[in-house]
C-alpha cells in the first residue's frame, strides 16, 4: 500500500493508484473531461490538475502516480485559476449551443463550466466550422463540439474493433475523422453507438427522429402503433428521473398512451417468436449437418460488422430477423389481420435501446408485408424527451394494459435485453421440446453477467450441445476468428453488439461507466424472476399466432415473414 | 509506378509505414488513398490508423499536388529576413498561390514552420533540399534546376 495525504486527509491506496483514483477513495471529487473509468489513461485535456508538493508544475491527477509520502492538494487557488483557464480555452473553440444541444444537462463539459463559474471567456470564440455528418441517418457525428479527448476512438478500436475512428492532423488542426476523413457511412462503422455514451459532450448523438412521429401523430388516417423492446423497459425510469427498473410496466404503457400511440405492443412477444423460430432452427442445423456455430441475429449493429468483416461466415447467422424486424412485418400482416385494420394505414413505431435499429429498419429487404415493415425506430433517450414534454408525472398515472395479440410475453423475452439472455431463452425452450421434460431449474446463471465472453454445455437427451456468448464486438471478433479458423468448439454462440447486451445499447440513456449498466442487468432478472410465465413457448399469444397463422416453426408462412437474408458490405477501406 | 511494390519492400522493416510513405511521396509527392489502404494491409493496421499517421506528419499530403514540393519557411527570423518577397517571386513565376499546385503538376507551392536554418534566412526547401538566403532575383535560377 501506498500512503500519501490529499488535501490534509491521508490515504492508503494499492500501489499502481493515480492521484485521481485516490483521491476518490476519500471522497474528493477531481474533476475530468478526457478520463473514463472503463478506459486508458489519456491525459490530453489537463482538466484535473493539482498541486503536489516538490513539482514546480501543476500534475494530472488521473495519469499521476500515488506515491510514498505524496502530500497533494487539489483545490488552491492555484489550482482553480489553471482549470478555469483550461475550461476558457476549451470553450474559446468550442459552439456556445447549450439550449440547442442533444446533451443540455446532460454534458460534462456543460457541467464543469458551470461548477467553475464560467462567465465570461476572455479569448476570442473561434469554432472551427465543421460540417455534422449525417450520412448514416443513425448516428450524428458533430466535430466542431468535439474536444479532443479521444475517448470515442478508444470504444470505437478497443472495445468494439471496428476502428471506424481516427485521428487526422495533429497539434492544433487535430480532428477526430471516420476512416480516411470520409464519411461515417463509407467507414466501417456498424453504427453501434457505443461512441456515443463514450463522449462526454454533444459530438455523437442519434439521428433524431420525434418530428416524423409528430407528424405521423398529426395524420388522422394514420394508425400508430408501437412496440416495446425489454431494454428500454428498464432504462426509460433513468430519463425522467428514476432508477433503473423503478417505472412500473403498465405506468411506461400508459404513458404512451397518453403521448399519443393508438395501440401499445410488445418487442418481447416477437423476442419469444423469436426463440420459437431460432431455437427450431438449431435443431434443424445440428440434425441435418447444417452450418454450425449458428449465431444469433437480433442485434443490428452485430450484423453490420458480420457484414461488414465476416462476408465469407455469413451462412453461420441465424436466418431469423431480428424481434423488431418479425414485429414489423406481422404487424402489417397478422395483426392488422386480427384487428380488422386497414395494412395501408398502419405507422409501425419500434421503441428501441439502439441507434442500428434505426438503420436496420431502412435496409430495403425489411418490406416482406408489402410495406416498410417498421416506419420509425425511436430511441430510449427519444422516448424520455417525448416524455419529459408532455409533463406527465409517472408517479400518479395509472397503469394501462398492452393491446392484444402481440403484446402477451414472458420470462424469456423479458431477458432478451442482457448479454446472454438471449441464448438463456433458447436454452429454456430447445431443452424442454427436445427433451419433453420440464425444466427444474429455468435459470441458465452462467450465460448471465458482464465478463465478456460466457460459455455454457447442456445435455440434450444425450447431444451436449456447447454455447458460447459474447458481447461487445472485439468479443465477438475473438469468437469469430476461431470459427473462421475452423476451431470454434461451439455449436450455438450469441452475439450483441453492445456491452452488457441492449442495455448498453447505442441509443439507451448516457451510461458513464460500465456499472450503470450492471444496475439494469439487475433490473432485468428481477422482472424475469416477477413473470408468472418464464419460457417463449409458453407464451399463450405465441400458441395463438402458430395455431392461427404461422401454423409451424420455420413453415412457409415463417420463412416469408419472418427470416431474412445478409450480405456482404464490401467496405472500400476496413 | 507499382505502389504495392515499393509498399511491400518495406513489409518486415521496424516503423516500416514511415519508410513506405517516404518512398511512395519520393515517386508521386502524395499519399493517394489506395496507398494508404494498401500500407493499412501490409502493416496490418486498421486503414483509419494509417490515415492518422499520414496526416500527422506534415511532410505527407494526403491530397494530390505538384511533384517538386517548394516549401517556405514562415517562421519569424525568416519573416523578418523576407520571405514575402520570395514568396511573391515563387508565385509569380510559378502563376499559382501558396497552398496551389501547377497545371504541369511540376511544383506545388507549400509553407513549412522553421527548419532550423536561421543562420541564412530566407530559406526555401525543394523535395527537403535547402536553399539559403533566398531573394526574389535568385528564384527563377532555382527554379530551373527542376523544370526538365
Ligand atoms: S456539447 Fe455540452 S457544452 Fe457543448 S453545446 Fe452541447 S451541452 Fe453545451
Ligand atoms: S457507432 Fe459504433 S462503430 Fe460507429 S463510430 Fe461509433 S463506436 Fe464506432
Ligand atoms: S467526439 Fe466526443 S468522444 Fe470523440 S474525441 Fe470528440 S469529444 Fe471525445
Ligand atoms: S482528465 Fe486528466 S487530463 Fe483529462
Ligand atoms: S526561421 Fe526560417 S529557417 Fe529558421
Amino acid at each position: 500500500m501506498i500512503n500519501l495525504n490529499i488535501d490534509g486527509i491521508n490515504v492508503s491506496v494499492p500501489k499502481g493508484s493515480t492521484i485521481l483514483q485516490a483521491a476518490k477513495e476519500v471522497g474528493i471529487n477531481v474533476p475530468t473531461l478526457c478520463y473514463h473509468p472503463d478506459q486508458s489513461v489519456k491525459a490530453n485535456c489537463r482538466v484535473c490538475v493539482c498541486e503536489v508538493e516538490g513539482y514546480g508544475l501543476l500534475q494530472a491527477a488521473c495519469s499521476t502516480p500515488a506515491a510514498e509520502g505524496m502530500l497533494v492538494k487539489t483545490r488552491t487557488p492555484k489550482v482553480i485559476e489553471a482549470r478555469k483557464t483550461i475550461l476558457e480555452l476549451i470553450l474559446a473553440n468550442h459552439p456556445q449551443d447549450c439550449l440547442n444541444c442533444a446533451r443540455n444537462l446532460n454534458c460534462e463539459l456543460q457541467t464543469l463550466a458551470e461548477e467553475y463559474f464560467i462567465r465570461d471567456i476572455p479569448f476570442e470564440l473561434r469554432t472551427r466550422g465543421y460540417e455534422k455528418d449525417i450520412s448514416t441517418f443513425s448516428i450524428v457525428r458533430d466535430p466542431d463540439k468535439c474536444i479532443l479527448c479521444n475517448r470515442c476512438i478508444e470504444v470505437c478500436s478497443v472495445t468494439q474493433s471496428v476502428y471506424a475512428l481516427g485521428t487526422e492532423n495533429r497539434g492544433h488542426n487535430a480532428i477526430v475523422v471516420p476512416t480516411m476523413g470520409k464519411s461515417l457511412l463509407d467507414s466501417p462503422c456498424v453504427m453501434c453507438g457505443q461512441c456515443i455514451h463514450a463522449c462526454p459532450v454533444g459530438a455523437i448523438t442519434e439521428y433524431e427522429q420525434l418530428d416524423e412521429f409528430f407528424a405521423a401523430l398529426n395524420d388522422p388516417n394514420q394508425v400508430v402503433v408501437t412496440q416495446i423492446a425489454p431494454a428500454v423497459r428498464v432504462a426509460i425510469a433513468e430519463e425522467i428521473g428514476m432508477r433503473s427498473g423503478e417505472l412500473p410496466m403498465d405506468v411506461f404503457v400508459a404513458g404512451l398512451r397518453q403521448v399519443g400511440f393508438d395501440y401499445v405492443l410488445h418487442t418481447n412477444f416477437t423476442a419469444d417468436l423469436t426463440i420459437m423460430e431460432e431455437g427450431h432452427e438449431l435443431l434443424d442445423r445440428l440434425n441435418n449437418n447444417g452450418t454450425l456455430p449458428m449465431v444469433t441475429s437480433c442485434s443490428p449493429g452485430w450484423i453490420n460488422f458480420c457484414e461488414t468483416f465476416y462476408p465469407d461466415l455469413l451462412d453461420n447467422l441465424s436466418t431469423c430477423k431480428s424481434p423488431q424486424q418479425m414485429f414489423g412485418s406481422l404487424a402489417k400482416t397478422y395483426w392488422a389481420e386480427k384487428m380488422d385494420i386497414d395494412p395501408a394505414s398502419i405507422y409501425s413505431v419500434s421503441i428501441m435501446p439502439c441507434t442500428a435499429k434505426k438503420y436496420e429498419a431502412s435496409r430495403p429487404e425489411m418490406q416482406d408485408s408489402g410495406y416498410q415493415d417498421v416506419d420509425l425506430v425511436l430511441t430510449t433517450r427519444e422516448i424520455g424527451r417525448l416524455f419529459r414534454m408532455s409533463g406527465i408525472n409517472f408517479k400518479k398515472l395509472a397503469g394501462a394494459n398492452f393491446d392484444s395479440w402481440m403484446g402477451a410475453y414472458t420470462g424469456a423475452g423479458v431477458i432478451f435485453g442482457a448479454t446472454g439472455g438471449v441464448m438463456e431463452a433458447a436454452l429454456r425452450t430447445v431443452y424442454e421440446v427436445v427433451t419433453e421434460t420440464e425444466l427444474e431449474d429455468v435459470n441458465f446463471t452462467a450465460v448471465r453477467g458482464m465478463e465478456g465472453i460466457k460459455e455454457a454445455e447442456v445435455d440434450l437427451n444425450g447431444t451436449v450441445v456447447k454455447v458460447a456468448v459474447a458481447h461487445g464486438l472485439s468479443n465477438a471478433r475473438q469468437m469469430m476468428e476461431e470459427v473462421k479458423a475452423g476451431e470454434s468448439p461451439y455449436h450455438f454462440i450469441e452475439v450483441m453488439a453492445c456491452p452488457g447486451g441492449c442495455i448498453g445499447g447505442g441509443g439507451q440513456p448516457i451510461t458513464k461507466t460500465n456499472a450503470d449498466r450492471e444496475v439494469r442487468i439487475e433490473a432485468i432478472y428481477v422482472e424475469d424472476e416477477n413473470c408468472e410465465i418464464r419460457k417463449s413457448h409458453d407464451n399463450p399469444e405465441v400458441k395463438t399466432i402458430y395455431e392461427e397463422f404461422l401454423i409451424k416453426p420455420l413453415g412457409d408462412k415463417s420463412h416469408d415473414l419472418l427470416h431474412t437474408h445478409y450480405k456482404a458490405k464490401n467496405k472500400k477501406y476496413l | 509506378m507499382d505502389y504495392k511494390a515499393i509498399i511491400a519492400k518495406y513489409r518486415d522493416t521496424t516503423g516500416g509505414i514511415l519508410e513506405a510513405f517516404n518512398a511512395v511521396q519520393k515517386e508521386l509527392s502524395y499519399l493517394p488513398e489506395e496507398v494508404i489502404a494498401e500500407a493499412a494491409r501490409i502493416f496490418n493496421i486498421p486503414a483509419a490508423e494509417a490515415y492518422g499517421v499520414a496526416t500527422f506528419y506534415s511532410m505527407y499530403s494526403v491530397e494530390a499536388r505538384g511533384k517538386n514540393v517548394i516549401r517556405i519557411c514562415e517562421s519569424a527570423p525568416c519573416h523578418i529576413a523576407g520571405a514575402d518577397e520570395v514568396i511573391a517571386a515563387l508565385e509569380r513565376e510559378l502563376g499559382i498561390l501558396m497552398g496551389e499546385s501547377t497545371v504541369d503538376g511540376l511544383f506545388a507551392l507549400e509553407f513549412t514552420e522553421c527548419v532550423g536554418q536561421c543562420q541564412a534566412t530566407p530559406v526555401i526547401t525543394i523535395n527537403g533540399e535547402p536553399f539559403f538566403d533566398v531573394t526574389a532575383a535568385k528564384v527563377p535560377g532555382i527554379l530551373a534546376k527542376f523544370q526538365k
